[in-house]
């Protein structure tokens, strides 16, 4: 597909430039750790549970490490479960009870390389049946068309509500479901535990949330012949943990953004970067496509003006994804509809963004949100922002479609607006199924030059940060008009430097399970 | 006089209302949504659109009539806090020629709320929707201190630079949370004892002038505020002041 007449030359070099910009992070990444990705290594082999204040064992473990965490966690799990006979459930019942694993006598490596490969095997297991499953029934429910996939959002605080609107949602006509999570839980550096049912303006990630939600949409999808895509956050202080939580319960796509933690969250950047990396591989070997976060520039920063920084952001976000071995098919790059409406071609733009977009990652299933800054309380002008942009998006075969909700202005959406953006999304999709194939756009017309215009920018954009370094660019606010230091934000205290006999087996089997090394 | 909402006729009352009820498509489900909008006090209505949403839930647009009506002239206690706005360059003339001194607005969006723009807007520079913000107003001295900022915080701020007014942005209101937090806010001011010193303006979609009075501010801005409406205000109050 080459309607725009893009350069491929300028897409090359984009692509150079990313790569340029993320090798000495990827440098910094690999010779780090951090405790979440520490706890994430324990989960992985098997801890689990709390103590009775409720914190998770993957928590107590680590936190019984201090001092010794760059030699790896797993060397201390594993040897402690030698001394509990091998027995997973006996180690987590009394790591839950304060028994400090850091404290007993350590067996050689070789032995813990021999204890550590049937925990591996248990994974490997669980993770491959989790694929093969999914495949069976997106094989079984296959979709006739291939108009983007419909996601809606379910946000109730409570799991078991979640439950009757994710039923609801799918009956409407979604493909997709997303529980939101509840506010600050990105700020936490432990994942509660257990099914929950209070949150604000969401609900929590746990790993038996992930499950009941789960259960629920596979009973759904054999009611209504549909596979029912299920969706969370890995994101914020537990990125890696969630991602292996996500690729356990089966979760189809993850929220998994290699700069949004920095950005919005105010989380350190170091932290980020190396948790993205390794819950990346998590969800690349889950075979679970992740959704990144670019359409969250625009709300801060306005969206015609830094079109750019989206497309540098994608080619950023694709690098750092291709360091964890995610597939392009696995890359889920963001977007928005976001430019004001009161300028005049709106919609010109929007359909040269999201063309592009579709022509430089074209194996990529693209995310694409709607309109929300500029959505007010006057729903039915806002029904028709939503329907403009059902039109680019089946036009220019977005592949992820986040619904728009005609009460964005005002509220958490009623049951009713959901439906309303369902058949409006079918209404306009079915009635322009074929648009895109008949559309032909004018060599030197409006649409083109502005997507030749992006691409440009893009690139003197992305020198720019050649130059300074990404953690430069980030603290000079280049990235949607927010500025952050290096050594500021939450959770910078949890980056260790790895020692010279740092033992992480499950990034051993990652990487080789993806072909990394 | 009584007025009656206007459909297509004066005085015909037409309404239209949507909403779900927790039934499935049925005769009689519309029937239900049919007699709950008349127990409204509707005269008549029409469901003109019964579409089930899930096996147990269905969607209704109703069309309804009614006779009640309201006497507009006893609509008498609304009060906007800037009623004749001045534009950007009257505002400074105004305060060069009656505060005679820059003045200086603090403002945070506060308690847990993360939402920056809406106080970005008012405060940033660049402004919105072609608006200057008070950072460009040479007549003012204006400080944003972000989102997700403590009350204590914001106030502790004020006294440090000596500001004339705070601005408070609310953008979340689920569970009233706005409303809460505005009245920690003000409590705080009092414990304070600061409450004379600053002119209190908050704002937010879902606030206006009464809503904050009553909350013990001293003017509220609700949906489409610009910084012209703040500065105005501000100016007026600080003008009469110095009197
Ligand atoms: C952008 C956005 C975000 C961004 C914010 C980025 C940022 N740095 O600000 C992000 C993605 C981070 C975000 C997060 C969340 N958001 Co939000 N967000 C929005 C969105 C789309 C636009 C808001 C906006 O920027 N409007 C543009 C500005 C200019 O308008 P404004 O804020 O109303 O401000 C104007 C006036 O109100 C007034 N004003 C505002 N403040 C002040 C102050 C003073 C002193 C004065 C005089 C005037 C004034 O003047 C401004 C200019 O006219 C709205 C939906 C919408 N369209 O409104 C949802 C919305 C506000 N968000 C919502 C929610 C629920 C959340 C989350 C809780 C979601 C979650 N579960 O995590 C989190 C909040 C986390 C938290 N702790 O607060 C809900 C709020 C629901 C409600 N009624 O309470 C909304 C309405 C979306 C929805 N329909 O559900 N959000």
């Amino acid at each position: 597909m080459n309607k725009l007449n893009l350069s491929k030359q300028k897409t090359k070099q984009a692509r150079k430039l990313a790569g340029a910009i993320t090798r000495p992070v990827q440098a910094y990444i690999d010779t780090h750790t951090t405790i979440s990705v520490e706890r994430t290594v324990l989960r992985v082999l098997g801890a689990n549970g709390m103590n009775k204040e409720g914190v998770p064992v993957p928590n107590l473990a680590v936190n019984c490490l201090e001092g010794k965490l760059a030699k790896g966690a797993a060397r201390y799990w594993v040897n402690a479960l030698l001394h509990y006979d091998g027995n997973l459930q006996k180690l987590n019942r009394a790591v839950a009870k304060g028994k400090d694993i850091s404290a007993l006598e350590m067996v050689s490596d070789v032995k813990l390389n021999k204890v550590v490969r049937p925990l591996l095997g248990t994974f490997n297991k669980q993770i491959t049946a989790n694929v093969k499953t999914r495949n069976m029934m997106l094989r079984r429910y296959r979709k006739k068309d291939d108009s983007p996939l419909l996601y809606l959002i379910v946000a109730t605080g409570n799991i078991y509500e979640d439950v009757k609107q994710a039923e609801a949602a799918a009956h409407q006509g979604a493909d997709i479901v997303a529980v939101i999570r509840t506010t600050a839980q990105s700020l936490l550096d432990y994942v509660p535990c257990g099914a929950t049912i209070h949150g604000f303006g969401g609900t929590y990630a746990t790993q038996e949330n992930f499950r009941i939600m789960r259960e629920a949409l596979d009973k759904v999808a054999h009611k209504e012949k549909r596979y029912i895509r299920l969706v969370n956050y890995a994101s914020g202080l537990c990125m890696p943990e969630i991602a292996a939580m996500g690729a356990l319960e089966r979760l189809d796509m993850m929220l998994n953004d290699s700069m949004y933690g920095v950005l919005f969250r105010d989380i350190n950047m170091y932290r980020t970067f190396v948790d993205q990396h390794f819950s990346r591989m998590l969800t690349a070997f889950a075979d679970i496509t992740i959704n990144t976060g670019e359409d969250n520039y625009l709300t801060t920063a306005d969206a015609y003006q830094n079109a750019h920084t989206v497309l540098a952001s994608q080619f950023i976000n694709e690098g750092f994804a291709g360091n964890a071995g995610l597939a392009p098919r696995l890359m889920g790059l963001g977007h928005a509809f976001e430019i004001d409406p009161s300028l005049k071609n709106s919609v010109l733009y929007e359909i040269a963004q999201a063309q592009m977009v579709r022509e430089i990652f074209p194996e990529a299933p693209i995310k694409y949100m709607p309109p929300t800054k500029f959505m007010t309380g006057d729903i039915f002008r806002g029904y028709v922002l939503n329907s403009m942009f059902n039109l680019v998006s089946g036009m220019t075969s977005q592949s992820i479609h986040l619904l728009g909700m005609l009460t964005e202005g005002i509220l958490n959406p009623f049951m009713q607006d959901r439906y309303l953006a369902v058949k409006n999304a079918q209404y306009i999709m079915n009635a322009t199924a074929d648009l895109g194939r008949e559309i032909q756009f004018a060599k030197h017309g409006i649409i083109a030059k502005r997507a030749d215009e992006v691409l440009n920018k893009t690139l003197t954009f992305l020198e720019r940060v050649n130059k300074l370094g990404l953690f430069k660019s980030i603290s000079k606010g280049l990235f949607a008009d927010v500025k952050r230091s290096p050594k500021g934000g939450k959770g910078y205290a949890g980056v260790l430097r790895k020692d010279s006999d740092y033992w992480n087996p499950v990034e051993d089997f990652l990487q080789k399970k993806l072909k990394l090394k | 006089m009584q007025i009656r909402p206007y459909g297509d006729t004066l005085d015909d009352g037409a309404v239209q209302l949507s909403f779900t009820l927790p039934m499935s498509n049925s005769e009689k489900s519309r029937e239900a949504a049919k007699r709950f909008v008349l127990k409204h006090g509707f005269k008549r209505c029409e469901i003109t659109s019964a579409e089930a949403l899930a096996d147990n839930f269905t969607m209704f647009v109703v069309y309804a009539w009614t006779k009640l009506g309201i006497d507009s002239s006893e609509v008498k206690d609304v009060v906007s806090a800037a009623p004749e706005i001045m534009n950007f360059d009257e505002v400074n003339l105004f305060i060069k020629e009656h505060v005679k001194r820059p003045i200086v607005i603090v403002g945070a969006c506060t308690g847990s709320d993360a939402h920056t723009v809406g106080i970005d807007a008012i405060m940033n520079m660049k402004g919105y929707n072609h608006h200057f913000g008070l950072e460009r107003y040479p007549m003012v001295r204006a400080y944003n201190l972000g989102a997700q900022v403590e009350n204590q915080h914001l106030i502790e701020y004020a006294i440090k630079v000596k500001a004339d007014a705070i601005l408070v942005s609310q953008i979340v209101n689920q569970k009233d949370m706005h409303l809460e937090n505005m009245k920690e806010f003000i409590s705080f001011v009092k414990d304070k004892k600061v409450r004379k010193q600053f002119l209190l303006i908050a704002g937010g979609p879902h606030l206006n002038h009464k809503m904050a009075k009553e909350a013990g501010f001293d003017a509220g801005f609700g949906r489409g505020s610009y910084a012209e409406h703040v500065a105005t205000f501000v100016a007026r109050k600080l003008a009469g002041k110095s009197k």
